[in-house]
């Protein structure tokens, strides 16, 4: 089987099994939920200020959904040594990881996509206009959390602690990706993007979906 | 033909060596039993053979080609201590999801023939969750045999097995043999082991102390090997 | 051998530090605009530029390590991470008090020190994991993919404050190496040596401390394996 091939159906396993228990999926949403409110209590804004954090703040709260999704990512194969099942079958090891990624790719995108709409319920922000590049903002960003965040998982899957190390390690890395997608929201929110911007989103997926693929086995095989 | 092979080989955890310099050479169409004590290295040893695990020293081949080759892992069937399927996946789709990732043409097929020879096929549509244990264990044994392997690695596999599973693990295991399929088998039942096998290894603390045919004696007083060839307790 | 190289380092080090330091505070010229304070880029940028050196070190040393499983490489990219987090702390410490004393507050956001900030984090994280990986080879692999990752990440930090700060107006870099006077070259290079010698010795210093629990650990093994 090529690796395509694999990557396609343990993308099409993680999702079916969380879709069957939702257990990630409930528990990102509540979150992004309860954090979106939260922080609408600790400022009191008028319209320019919220236009203004925008960004920063619907960002924060997928970053926090994100660790939530990827934790689970590699953590679900440890039961009944599924993992070792995993590394044992002819699927290559960067097919196993590509196809975790997609799965984390897909249900924090749907988990953003359910905030998005809070979000602008919220804080009052219109965000239909700018939809679709918002969408390609969404898109890019979250690949960048879901490529590093499933590698740290793997990377994390046995170790002490585990919950609080993959975010410790994570988002420090992630904070130029967070950074750009901050900016470029807010600015698109805002009306005023500079999208040439997206440049640092995509050198940031294009060094790290490299990296984690060519490092992967090294993670797997000890 | 050399199905599986392991030179010298060394894997430490920490300070703890658990297999220090284990030689074995495990020639097609053999039933090998590895027999040892709990601790002697025998998982260790198994799951360096089956590529989930990298020797600290020491070389390791599988059907000629190196463990981590796709097409050596092709041709290997795994069951370990975990049952290795997913809880919330149905039977079928276990199966299916395994058969695709080994490369079976046709995957669902298989997978049906597979849950027929373990008696699952009645329940293919059930989530592994809601199995009884019995059955999650003739379900590690379809996902095993399913893309009729050239050599299995079977770590302690009829431990705790209900009697039907034993049942159906014989059938399997005859089956492959009569195939020419090669076999690891580890265990510390050694009637069970001497019956079906072949060769014998000792693995006592990490040392292959012993491998080779399985002689009668061996059979009618398997104590006989740990007196004979283990190592003086300290 | 290594006994004596460190001394070597060590003393040189410790030599050039004085000599530098009296050439720093007593032979050149205050800086007009900025006052006495200036004197603090020349050990403020140096430190920089000497973590920067030894988290390359470390990033090689974890290839290394990769490829030759051999444990040496990932004692020198542990230590290698160490001295550069410490030389990143003292460039982080110098920028807050030239800061403090040039604008009157502890931290100011620039992109300079956002990024050293950024640096910090990341080997922190390094830091951290080590002691929470308790097998040894599954530790060394794990650092050596984790130092990986952050070396990327220095680059495209470097690329996201400056977009920021360009967004939202924060400060430009608080220190301006450009232009720096030729008076003042000489004792900014002998900073960076300094610095990089110093550091040297403290790496090899780890170095040691690192061999000999490795041969703690196998002297161990040996015992187990009687």
């Amino acid at each position: 089987m090529n690796g395509l091939a694999a990557a396609f159906a343990i993308a099409r396993k993680d999702l079916r099994t969380e879709w069957r228990t939702k257990e990630s999926l409930n528990a990102s949403v509540s979150f992004a939920i309860v954090i979106l409110v939260l922080f609408s209590f600790a400022f009191d804004l008028d319209r320019e200020e919220r236009l203004a954090i925008s960004g920063g703040l619907l960002w924060l709260v997928y970053a926090f959904a994100g660790a939530l999704i990827v934790n689970r990512s590699f953590a679900r194969e440890l039961p009944n040594d599924c993992l070792d099942i995993l590394i044992a079958s002819p699927a290559p090891p960067w097919a196993v990881f590509i196809g975790k990624a997609a799965a984390c790719f897909f249900l924090l995108l749907l988990v953003e996509l359910i905030s998005l709409p809070v979000f602008g319920l919220f804080y009052n922000i219109r965000w239909i206009g700018s939809f679709f590049s918002l969408l390609l903002v969404i898109a890019l960003a979250t690949w960048g959390i879901t490529v590093v965040g499933t590698a740290f998982s793997a990377v994390t899957v046995n170790v002490r602690l585990r919950e609080l190390m993959l975010p410790v390690l994570l988002y420090p890395l992630l904070i130029p990706l967070l950074i750009g997608a901050m900016e470029l929201t807010t600015g698109l929110l805002n009306g005023n993007a500079v999208l040439s911007d997206i440049r640092l989103l995509i050198v940031f997926d294009v060094v790290y979906t490299s990296l984690a693929i060519m490092l992967i086995e090294f993670i797997l095989v000890i | 033909m050399v199905a599986a092979s392991a030179d010298r080989v060394w894997k430490y955890f920490g300070d703890y060596p658990a297999l220090r310099g284990a030689t074995i050479e495990v020639r097609q169409g053999a039933c090998v039993a590895l027999i040892g004590r709990n601790g002697a290295g025998k998982t260790t040893l198994l799951r360096i053979l089956a590529s989930l695990s990298k020797p600290s020293k020491g070389e390791v081949t599988l059907l000629g080609l190196s463990t981590r080759s796709p097409e050596a892992r092709r041709r290997i069937g795994y069951l370990g201590h975990g049952i290795g399927v997913y809880d919330d996946l149905s039977a079928f789709e276990n199966l299916t999801l395994f058969g695709q990732l080994a490369g079976v043409s046709d995957p669902k097929e298989a997978a049906n023939k597979a849950l027929e020879r373990v008696g699952l096929i009645r329940v293919k549509e059930g989530l592994a969750r809601e199995f009884s244990r019995g059955m999650r264990q003739r379900l590690a044994i379809a996902r095993a045999f399913l893309h009729d392997p050239d050599l299995l690695l079977l770590d302690e596999p009829f431990t705790s097995l209900d009697d039907r599973a034993i049942a159906v693990l014989q059938e399997l295991l005859a089956a492959a043999r009569a195939r020419g399929s090669t076999i690891v088998m580890s265990t510390h039942q050694l009637r069970e082991a001497m019956e079906l096998a072949t060769d014998v290894a000792l693995l006592e603390r990490g040392r292959m102390v012993f491998a080779g045919p399985s002689t009668p004696e061996m059979v009618l007083d398997p104590g006989w090997l740990y007196r004979t060839y283990g190592e003086q307790q300290a | 051998m290594r006994e004596k190289a460190i001394y070597v380092l060590g003393i040189l080090g410790t030599a050039l530090l004085v000599l530098n330091f009296y050439r720093i505070f007593l032979v050149i010229p205050i800086d007009a605009l900025q006052g006495a304070i200036y004197r603090i880029i020349f050990i403020h940028v140096p430190a920089a530029i000497t973590a920067d050196a030894f988290y390359a070190v470390a990033v090689i040393a974890s290839i290394a390590f990769l490829i030759r499983k051999n444990f040496a490489w990932d004692s020198l990219a542990v230590s290698a991470v160490e001295v550069g987090t410490m030389f990143t702390l003292v460039n982080l410490a110098t920028g807050s008090i030239w800061g403090r004393v040039e604008w009157g507050i502890w931290w100011a956001w620039d992109a300079r020190m956002t990024s050293q900030l950024m640096l910090f984090l990341l080997y922190l994280g390094y830091l951290l994991l080590r002691p929470a990986v308790t097998e040894p080879t599954q530790r060394a692999t794990m650092s050596a993919i984790l130092a990986i990752f952050a070396f990327a990440d220095i680059p495209i930090v470097t690329m996201a404050i400056r977009l920021h700060n360009v967004r939202t107006q924060h400060p430009g870099p608080v220190l301006e190496t450009g232009g720096l006077a030729p008076v003042y070259w000489p004792p900014f290079l002998t900073g960076i040596a300094v610095f990089l010698l110093l550091g040297s010795a403290m790496v090899l210093v780890r170095l040691h401390q690192e061999s000999s629990r490795r041969e703690i650990d196998s002297l161990r093994r040996e015992i187990h394996a009687i």
